[in-house]
Parts: C-alpha cells; sequence; structure tokens
C-alpha cells in the first residue's frame, strides 16, 4: 500500500470514531429521553441537561480532538502543508 | 497605533472596537439616567451600530477576484470562527429560539442539537477538502470534481432555492427590528434593512463580509449575554446561570402540575380574540414526551438540521477562507464554539423568563395574581398594546391562568429584561444585537448566492472571457438584484406562506448533501450519478412537502415525517438514485480519480489556482 493509500486508511478511520461518538451524543442517548430525564446532573434533568448544554459542548469538544488527531495523521505521513502553501 | 499589515493586528483592532462598543454602552446608560428618552437611545444604538459595519465594509473594498470571493484565503482560524457564528446564527436564532424553547420545552430542543451537532460533519467530512479543493463557490467544486456545466447549474439551482428560502426571513427581520428600533413603518424599515446590508458586502465581498460579520458577532453575542447574567444576578438565581438553573428548572415543573398545563381549544382562543401568532404555554419545560414516535420526530428533526448545516452553501463557503486547510478544521471547531456560547445561554434566558413570569412567590410573577393588578403592570400594557401579549380569562374567575397569559415567543427575549427592571438601554443594546444577527446571515446568503450567479454561471458557463474588472461588476450587480428581490418578497409580508426556515435546511440537504461528501469519499461517483441524484432528490423532497404542507395539499406525514423533516425523504432519494446511478455508468476517468486522491492531502497546491 502507498503512503497516501495508508495515509487514506487512517483519516477513514478517525472519521467512523469521530461520527460514532457524534451519533451517541446526537441521537442514541435521545432515544432514551424519558429513561435518561429520572437522573439528574447539576440539579437538572439529565435529557434537559443534555440538550440544552451536554451535547453542544461534547460536539465542540470533539471537533477539536478531531482537528488534533487529523494533524498527528498528516504529520506521520509527512503531508503536513508549509507554511507559503 | 497600528504598525505592520492588518492581520497581524486584527487582536488589538477588534480589542480596541470592543473597548469602544463598551464605552458606547456606558454612555448610553449615563444619558438614560440623565433622562434621554428610550426611543432615542433605541435609534442611537441601531444607527450606531449599523454605520460601524458600513465603515468596515468600505475600508474592505477590493478590486481582486480572490479578495472578493474568498477574502484572499488570510483569514486567521479564530476570527474565521467568529465570522462563520455570525453568519449562522440568524435574527431567528437571536430572537426567536429563547421563545421556542419557552413555549416547546424540551422537544424544541432538537433544534439546538440540530443546529450544532451539524458541525461535526463538516469538519469531519468537508470543510478541510473543499478548502483544499481551492474553489470560490460550492457549485465551483461540484463542477470540477465531477466535470459538465449541467453538474454545475444543477448544484446553483439548489443553492440558490436553499438559500433564498432562508434569506427573505433574514431581510424581514431586519426590516422588524429596524422599524421598531427606528419608528419607521415595516415596509420602509425592509428596505433600510437592505441598504445597511449591501453597505457591508458591496464593496469587497467576501472580505467585507468576513471584518463585518466579526464586527456583528462582538456586537451579538455582548447583546445575549449581559441579559442573562444580568437578570439571574438581580432576581438571585445564581451569580451563573448556566450552572445554577437546576432549582428554577425543578421549580417550574412543580409550578406546571400546580397550574396545570391545558392546551387551550382553536375554538376558545378565536373566540376571545387572540391575535395570531401568540400563544399560551402547553408543553412542560423540561419533561421528555413518552413513546417511541416522539423520540423519533426529536432525532429526526436533529438529522435534518444537522445534515442541512453540512449543506448550505453560505456555511461551507467561510472554510474556503482560511490559510490553510489545517486551519479550516480549527476554525470549524472556533466556529462552533462561538456559537456554544450563544445556544447555551437560550435555555438559560427562556427558563429565566419563565420562572420571573409564571412563580407567583416572585414579585415579578404575573400567573395566579388578579388580572385587575396584572393590568396595572407598565410592560403588561405596552406589549399588549402593540399586540405582542394578551389575556383571556376564559373562566371568569378573574385571576389569571397559566393558559390564560398570550405571548409572542420574541417577546422573551426583547421583554425579559424590561420584567427584571432592568434599565432601558439593555433594551437598545438588544435590538442592536438582533439587527447584527440578521445581518450577519443575510449578507452572506446574498453574497452566496449572488457568487454562485456571477462565478459558475457568469463566468464559467456564459463568458469565460470576460476579464476582472467585468466579472466583479456583474457579481455586484447580482449583489443588488437579489437583496432587492428579498426585500421585495419581505415587504409583501408574505413569509408566512414561503414556510419555515427549517426548509432552507430540508432543500440544502435534499440536492447537495450527497453529491458533496460522494465527490470526496467516494471515487466511483460519476457525472451521471451526481445529476441524477441533485435532481432526483430535489424533485422528490419538494414533492414530498407539497404533499404534506398543510397549507398545500395538507396530506398525513408519513411515518412522522412532517414539512420540516422532508429532507429526509429528499436525502434518502438522491442517495439511493446518485449511487445506482454512478455503477451503471462508466467509472471516472483516470485525471478525475487523481484529483479526489489529491483532494485527500492536504499538502501540496489546491485543485483550482489561486485565481480561477
Amino acid at each position: 500500500m502507498s503512503n497516501k493509500e495508508k495515509h487514506w486508511e487512517k483519516t477513514k478511520g478517525l472519521m467512523i470514531i469521530t461520527l460514532i461518538i457524534w451519533f451517541v451524543f446526537g441521537y442514541l442517548i435521545f432515544m432514551f429521553g424519558s429513561d435518561l430525564n429520572t437522573s439528574s446532573f447539576m440539579g437538572y434533568p439529565l435529557a434537559y441537561y443534555m440538550c440544552a448544554q451536554g451535547s453542544i459542548i461534547a460536539f465542540v469538544v470533539l471537533i477539536f480532538w478531531f482537528a488534533n488527531r487529523q494533524e498527528k495523521i498528516d504529520e506521520e505521513f509527512g503531508f503536513t502543508e508549509k507554511e507559503d502553501d | 497605533m497600528f504598525k505592520g499589515n492588518f492581520i497581524d493586528n486584527l487582536p488589538k483592532i477588534y480589542g480596541t472596537y470592543t473597548g469602544g462598543f463598551i464605552v458606547f454602552i456606558i454612555l448610553m446608560a449615563i444619558a438614560e439616567q440623565a433622562g434621554m428618552t428610550a426611543k432615542t437611545i433605541g435609534i442611537l444604538f441601531v444607527a450606531f451600530t449599523v454605520c460601524i459595519y458600513a465603515l468596515i465594509g468600505y475600508l474592505s473594498r477590493t478590486v481582486q477576484v480572490d479578495a472578493y470571493y474568498v477574502a484572499g484565503r488570510q483569514v486567521p482560524t479564530v476570527f474565521n470562527g467568529m465570522a462563520t457564528a455570525a453568519d449562522w446564527m440568524s435574527g431567528a436564532s437571536f430572537v426567536a429560539m429563547a421563545g421556542g424553547i419557552y413555549f416547546g420545552g424540551y422537544t424544541y430542543m432538537a433544534f439546538l442539537v440540530g443546529w450544532t451537532g451539524g458541525y461535526v460533519l463538516v469538519s469531519s467530512l468537508l470543510a478541510p477538502y473543499l478548502r483544499k479543493f481551492g474553489c470560490y463557490t460550492v457549485p465551483d467544486f461540484i463542477g470540477t470534481r465531477y466535470g459538465g456545466n449541467f453538474a454545475r447549474f444543477c448544484a446553483v439551482v439548489v443553492l440558490t432555492l436553499a438559500s433564498f428560502t432562508y434569506v427573505t426571513a433574514q431581510i424581514n427581520a431586519t426590516g422588524t427590528i429596524a422599524s421598531r428600533a427606528l419608528s419607521i413603518p415595516f415596509e420602509l424599515g425592509v428596505w433600510v434593512g437592505l441598504v445597511s446590508i449591501l453597505l457591508c458586502s458591496m464593496l469587497g465581498g467576501m472580505r467585507a463580509v468576513t471584518w463585518t460579520q466579526v464586527a456583528q458577532y462582538i456586537v451579538l453575542i455582548i447583546a445575549y449575554l449581559i441579559p442573562v447574567f444580568w437578570i439571574s444576578n438581580k432576581s438571585g438565581f445564581g451569580f451563573f446561570p448556566h450552572f445554577m438553573l437546576g432549582e428554577e428548572v425543578a421549580r417550574l415543573g412543580e409550578l406546571e402540575s400546580q397550574f396545570g398545563l391545558v392546551k387551550n381549544a382553536a375554538a376558545d382562543v378565536k373566540a376571545a380574540g387572540v391575535p395570531g401568532g401568540l400563544k399560551s404555554i402547553a408543553v412542560s419545560h423540561a419533561g421528555v414526551p413518552e413513546g417511541g414516535m416522539a423520540a423519533w420526530k426529536f432525532i429526526s428533526l436533529a438529522l435534518c438540521m444537522m445534515v442541512g448545516t453540512a449543506s448550505l452553501p453560505h456555511i461551507l463557503m467561510r472554510y474556503f477562507t482560511t490559510p490553510s486547510v489545517k486551519a479550516a478544521r480549527k476554525s470549524v471547531a472556533w466556529s462552533l464554539f462561538f456559537i456554544a456560547l450563544l445556544y447555551t445561554s437560550a435555555p438559560m434566558l427562556a427558563t429565566l423568563s419563565k420562572i420571573s413570569l409564571i412563580d407567583p412567590n416572585l414579585p415579578t410573577g404575573i400567573i395566579g395574581k388578579p388580572i385587575a393588578e396584572i393590568m396595572q403592570i407598565e410592560w403588561v400594557n405596552a406589549w399588549i398594546n402593540v399586540k405582542q401579549a394578551f389575556i383571556a380569562d376564559f373562566n371568569g374567575d378573574g385571576i389569571l391562568q397559566l393558559n390564560e397569559w398570550f405571548m409572542r415567543g420574541d417577546v422573551v427575549v426583547l421583554a425579559t429584561p424590561e420584567v427584571a427592571g432592568l434599565p432601558y438601554v439593555i433594551s437598545g443594546l438588544v435590538a442592536a444585537g438582533g439587527m447584527a444577527a440578521a445581518m450577519s446571515t443575510a449578507d452572506g446568503l446574498i453574497l452566496a448566492i449572488a457568487n454562485a450567479l456571477s462565478h459558475d454561471i457568469y463566468y464559467k458557463i456564459i463568458d469565460p472571457k470576460a476579464d476582472v474588472r467585468k466579472r466583479l461588476l456583474v457579481a455586484r450587480a447580482l449583489l443588488i438584484v437579489i437583496g432587492a428581490a428579498g426585500a421585495y418578497i419581505a415587504s409583501m409580508r408574505i413569509t408566512s406562506i414561503l414556510g419555515a426556515v427549517a426548509w432552507a435546511f430540508d432543500f440544502a440537504m435534499s440536492g447537495l448533501f450527497f453529491p458533496l461528501i460522494l465527490g470526496v469519499w467516494w471515487k466511483r461517483a460519476t457525472r451521471q450519478g451526481a445529476i441524477a441524484g441533485m435532481i432526483a432528490g430535489l424533485a422528490s423532497g419538494t414533492a414530498y412537502l407539497i404533499y404534506v404542507y398543510p397549507k398545500f395539499m395538507g396530506n398525513a406525514p408519513w411515518l412522522g415525517i412532517d414539512h420540516l423533516r422532508f429532507g429526509i425523504i429528499g436525502a434518502s432519494v438522491c442517495l439511493v438514485v446518485m449511487v445506482v446511478v454512478s455503477l451503471m455508468t462508466e467509472e471516472p476517468d483516470k485525471a478525475t480519480q487523481q484529483m479526489v486522491d489529491e483532494v485527500r492531502v492536504p499538502s501540496g497546491k489546491t485543485i483550482l489556482g489561486k485565481q480561477h
């Protein structure tokens, strides 16, 4: 496998992990909204908290994490951009 | 004062600007104490901020193609994040979102999840690759990846339909705010709004829009957060509302069961003469509706908004302006961070507003008190007079019940500062914030349409030999034409029949989502497949909308997929048709496959030249 292909394999892997986490915070937990709401977080019912703040914060953290991971992958295979590109 | 080039000085420039804006707020507060009228303060707030944006628009004028279309590709990560956040958060987010949560509770909050989660798709599937491609517009990518003018043309059609649906609502919002703040008729307010919007974009295209959007973000976030924190502290709900309103949310649940959540019969509401658009609270604030169908409706709405986000050209094109692919990725993260500052505050504002009004133990509470007494309150009178609030004593006991208090959703943002007894300067600030939110989104949308028409239709299809001067002239002329068309439609007050903002997301996802992502992620995707997918997706989505929308054919929704969610049908059809047709046609040639390989690595030259 060429360098480019290996890079793309890893990139795809990261994309799939990112979308799995996205699915959990965007959909999976809200399938069980009424069960979630029986517990609480910081005094808020949990399902309410997750859509008011929890999932949104999770998405922000997820995208920062994804960007850093992808930079590492690019570095590993020598595809980092030069500053003057 | 500012040595060196403009980009290096950005933090200083916007720091000074923010400081200046805060000084302006303080001056207005002093003027209020000195006896300046509320009306004058409102006018000064809107006029002052709009003049600043116009000045930035003028200073950013340009005669270069890449500056006009992609801001010269030198917008730093964090600033592009702010600009995208302003581009994203519309007048509706600013003025109506808290109201939506106030009335819709948990069910409505599917929008919050949907309007933020889409950025995960943008960052992992699209933004870095489109940046590497080096296109000026979204159809530019479709046209080059799949080849041929017809594919490009189809993408322009989807883009125009989705963005135009959205832009009339934004111009409508600028008109409403301008007319209220400047005390002029709505029809005139719309045109004042349009002129303000064009001042920001005409001379400098994307470059001007970028730098005004950053300025508009700063105004709108200050205008949103100050009231939330101030109200929470003043009324003693907690120093940092986001972490401290748990008790209030629980108390709302108690009050809901005490007063009862009554859904008024439509006939009673009509008989009582409640003005159109006003609602009473009938849905639990934090309670989750039982059953699989309710969960599916929540999830399907979030899905449409997320996929729609990743297909809306005015958002995607913001990531064409970063200096590198790496910066494009990071910039998506910053965008969502800046958006989250407002989105996580909206539920808090809704909670504060609701508890202030419905808790009879609080001095601000009105529910459960004698109506005669409530009618003496100044703000109640003021909002009833302009038909934004209404009292209907259904049971005739002279006491205001929860289901007897009607108001418009916008009132939550616009009146809560007044209810909590904040000075008028805050209401002026909120008007300036709403104006900034609506203007910035309208600018992004009008520019997206005008750029697609001028670059993809005029330059790429009609006259590929046109020189730079002529191209930019056409681009600017189109900007005016599209803005005027939007304003004309808004001034006719028919936006309610043009449907919801959500439609823009559904149109975009029906026609563009799969052609965009498969263009990067599936080498086998062919021109015929993409064209068939775009046409079939848009056609089936639109047909389903007509089939299901109450004002058109009004048939029963299939599996709960109503007119807010028609993109699910459109995008599914688009995917199936695109895959089947691609597999039936010959695979793309070597050159195209190589191009896709190149797009997938960040280093190296962009596919399209710096100026094209």
